[in-house]
């Protein structure tokens, strides 16, 4: 009996749910970063952890018998993948969240009628892309385009979407974020999830028994709440000449700060901690916001953004998904320096990628990773058809060797895959982290001198770097 | 290793296809004789053609295969073509707007997915779009044309359904429905799911038996229709110009002298029509259907113009006609090395002549052939008939042709 378990804000309270259930699980719970708690031998469990996000997907693939993970995510995937090869068995009662339609705080009120009306066409951001076309088709709306992004939907609007499909504990969560409400999309909780095969064919009874026994309270505060958007009072000029940047959060934020100070720049509210996501420029006529390094490329090509700081390997693999993209590495930072590399078990008789397509047999080849267009590059490029990409959203070691055959990941040194019982087959390239601009802005005469002078200054960042 | 087609996708296969080009002859030739061109448009369109035309159910716009083109960075998403008429609508505005009267048809594939295993995500259909012009003779002309087409066919006997869509959309106004719950109430009801008139009884008892009413009448005469009108449009006289409409199509079917049956229930795809809806039937099949959409035209941008089509279903036309007779087959063999550019000569006679000639390129079964033309480069030639148990030895490329010209003769 295989059981899918959540990582992140999820832990805790499944924690607690297996106490209660008694099913024997130890090494999981707040904090724990194994990816394979220990299951009493004589209960016939075996779990492994996964983000929320991929929990739903293992499940229906038939990876994994039972997994709990919030409802939002299963809804984001059987709603574009009808299948009823997931069952929805129980809401476990805790990590309630809901799924909101917001527009701006400084939108003011928005009603569905003037979204249906709306002749413009709707720019909708969300972690949820699939359930945002949903919500666009059900309503009608005459026309829209999705942005999915890794996350920060919230820091979109007004300015890079008009509306954001985010979630939140409340309706006032919303407004500390800087967003209006406009409807729910779906009222979200930790639910036990089976795949329906394993239901029907297998002996689930005594896990599910023990499973229902739990009742866990919900703490009323499982999301993180991300800071607020400033939306209003920034120095700001015509906008045709305003130029967008966007700079990173997550491990990419003390380099880039480490840059912008030797560039001489002072950024409020990007320093310290948390960023706000929309911190203040020392330079007029800039405008900036902090997004995900991964939503970067695309956000630069469809002109969301003039120039952002990003990693080459996302660059990378938005080029292999759109092979002309506007999008334009202006300089290397230097930094963030990793290797974008092919890992597979230690226990498989692999030590290339040759070796790969050599010991074909008929299954499929699984490759997993968070970056799929580079994964699906590798695997046709390589001749290794018949293959299959299995997009994760973190947590990726996990999944070798038994929900996957080979992993497309980065590493600095090494030594996280080496702990985790994986071996490096080949290394496909090295990435730093880069500036990237969008080439239609480049050329256009009321951005390219204000562009110009920021590539300039950072260039001199890079310049002063110590090991430059 | 063998790789099976995609799921929900269909092959067709030679004699597929002989059905195939035998009922899109008969389509284009009827349609060219009514003075119809042929169109085709691309396979892939933008979503928001299909978003913006508000024409296509949430429940049809969830089934369609939509991606992010190569350079779809912007965020706009692509379709497979859900639809023929949407698109023709768009050809039409892009190209022909001043055209007063523009009569186009074309044979299609439309994609969109399917669950059940039970159909193909991918169907074929001959369509014909009447865009500009009189209303109601319009919409009789379509029937004519689709019913000659379908004639030629041999497929019969055919029943024709029709209803308007003006008398559904007042009844479910009357009901206090709108939009999205206007097309859901509707297709629920086509689909056979009466009980959402239940839900819709207790908001107003005395529509709701009007309309079950109205569900179960059939007529086939303009005085039917007047029958209707003395019903209903006392209590709700928004009904009566559609009801005149419906009366004076009535009239103009019955004096093109073709049968039709009134059948309110037989309203598919309401949603996307204004006026008059049709359906064709063959022994309980449905072959095919359209109707009267004046609004599409200017909701894909273009100025107000009417405009009416229909669309026949190839898949289903295919299962009820037989494959056309086969043309005899010569298969053209060299006895030896000398005969064999004789031999590429003659069947290059042959194929001038309109016959299917084959080079022999080692075929142990011969019986798809009438003819098995030998070559000997010192003997001549030696043909077998294989439907009369006959063998000649002939001279001449010219009385090899005469002899085939005679027996298809015979």
């Amino acid at each position: 009996m295989k059981l899918a378990l959540p990582k992140g804000p999820l832990q805790g309270g499944t924690a607690d749910l297996l106490r209660q259930a008694g099913l024997g699980v130890s090494e999981y719970g707040n904090g724990s970063r194994s990816y394979r708690p220990k299951c009493d031998s004589s209960s016939g469990l075996f779990a492994k952890v996964f983000h929320e996000k991929d929990i739903a997907i293992q499940v229906a693939i038939g990876n994994y018998d039972l997994g709990i993970c919030r409802l939002d995510w299963v809804d984001e995937l059987m709603i574009k993948y009808r299948s009823d090869a997931v069952v929805k068995i129980g809401d476990l009662g805790f990590g309630r969240r809901t799924l909101f339609v917001a527009v701006a705080g400084s939108a003011g009120d928005c009603s569905l009628e003037s979204l249906r009306d709306s002749s413009d066409s709707l720019r909708i951001v969300s972690e949820y892309p699939n359930l945002a076309e949903a919500f666009a088709l059900k309503q009608r709306l005459r026309r829209f385009r999705i942005f999915p992004v890794w996350g920060s939907a919230e820091s979109f609007p007004p300015e890079n979407a008009e509306l954001a499909i985010v979630v939140g504990t409340s309706t006032d969560s919303l407004r500390e974020r800087g967003l209006t409400p406009v409807t729910i999309v779906l009222e979200s909780s930790a639910c036990l999830i089976a795949n329906r095969a394993s239901l029907e064919e297998k002996d689930l009874g005594h896990v599910l028994t023990c499973l229902s026994r739990g009742r866990v309270e919900d703490s009323g505060n499982v999301e993180p709440i991300e800071a607020g958007a400033e939306r209003e009072g920034q120095r700001s000029g015509p906008r045709e000449s305003l130029v967008f940047l966007a700079l990173p959060d997550g491990h990419q934020q003390p380099h880039t700060i480490g840059l912008l100070n030797r560039a001489g720049l002072t950024v409020e509210g990007y320093n310290a901690g948390k960023p706000t996501r929309s911190p203040r420029l020392d330079i007029d006529g800039v405008r900036v916001k902090v997004i995900r390094p991964q939503d970067m490329p695309l956000q630069v090509a469809n002109g969301n953004f003039d120039l952002a700081i990003t990693g080459k390997d996302w660059v990378s693999d938005h080029r292999a998904r759109f092979p002309v993209s506007p999008v334009e590495e202006l300089l290397d930072l230097g930094y963030g320096k990793v290797k974008i590399v092919a890992v597979v078990s230690n226990h498989v008789p692999v030590s290339s990628t040759a070796d790969l397509r050599k010991t074909r047999r008929g299954a499929a080849l699984r490759v997993a990773s968070e970056y799929v267009n580079i994964a699906d590059k590798y695997t046709h490029d390589n001749h290794l058809a018949p293959y299959k990409i299995i997009p994760t959203w973190g947590a990726s070691e996990a999944f070798l060797p038994e929900d996957a055959d080979v992993l497309i990941e980065n590493t600095e040194t090494g030594s996280t895959i080496a702990k985790n019982d994986l071996k490096i087959i080949d290394t496909l390239f090295e990435s730093t982290a880069c500036l990237i601009g969008n080439s239609d802005a480049l050329s256009r005469p009321e951005k390219k001198d204000g562009i110009a002078r920021i590539v300039e200054t950072l260039r001199r960042g890079v310049e002063a770097a110590p090991d430059s | 290793m063998k790789v099976p087609r995609c799921k929900g996708m269909r092959d067709l296969v030679p004699q597929d296809m002989a059905r195939f080009r035998r009922i899109e002859a008969a389509f284009g030739d009827c349609c060219v004789a009514w003075g119809y061109q042929e169109i085709r448009t691309p396979v892939l369109e933008y979503l928001h053609l299909f978003t913006s035309a508000g024409t296509l159910s949430p429940d049809m716009l969830g089934r369609v295969y939509t991606f992010l083109d190569w350079d779809g960075w912007s965020g706009e998403r692509v379709v497979l073509r859900p639809d023929g008429t949407i698109p023709a609508a768009r050809l039409y505005v892009e190209n022909f707007q001043d055209l007063p009267i523009a009569r186009f048809f074309y044979t299609e594939n439309t994609f969109a997915f399917e669950g059940s295993g039970k159909e193909s995500r991918e169907r074929w259909q001959c369509g014909a779009e009447l865009i500009g012009g009189s209303r109601l003779e319009g919409d009789v002309e379509l029937i004519s044309l689709a019913l000659e087409a379908i004639g030629k066919l041999g497929i019969g006997p055919l029943e024709v359904k029709v209803a308007h869509a003006g008398v559904l959309k007042t009844f479910l106004e009357e009901l206090g429905f709108t939009g999205e719950q206007e097309a859901e109430a509707l297709d629920q009801v086509f689909a056979g799911n009466r009980e959402i008139l239940g839900y819709m009884r207790d908001r107003n008892p005395e529509t709701v038996r009007q309309l079950e009413l109205l569900f179960g009448l059939k007529g086939s005469s303009p005085g039917f229709v007047e029958n209707l009108k003395a019903t209903f449009c006392a209590s709700l006289p928004a009904l009566e110009p559609s009801l005149d409409q419906l009366a004076r199509i009535a009239e103009l079917l019955t004096g093109s002298g073709h049968s039709y049956q009134i059948d309110f229930t037989s309203g598919r795809g309401f949603e996307y029509y204004t006026g008059i809806i049709f359906g064709f039937y063959c022994a309980g099949r449905r072959l095919g259907g359209g109707g009267r959409y004046d609004e599409l035209i200017p909701l894909v941008g273009g100025q107000d113009v009417c405009a009416s089509g229909f669309a026949l279903y190839i898949d289903e036309l295919m299962e009820l006609i037989e494959e056309a007779p086969q043309r005899e087959r010569i298969l053209v063999r060299a006895k030896d090395g000398d005969g064999l550019k004789s031999s590429l000569e003659i069947a290059q006679r042959l194929r001038e002549a309109s016959h299917i000639a084959e080079f022999d390129l080692g075929y142990r079964d011969t019986s798809g052939f009438r003819w098995i033309v030998d070559l000997r480069s010192s003997e001549g030639i030696e043909v077998v008939d294989r439907d009369l148990g006959e063998k000649n030895s002939l001279s001449s490329v010219e009385e090899l042709l005469k002899m085939i010209q005679e027996a298809a003769c015979r």
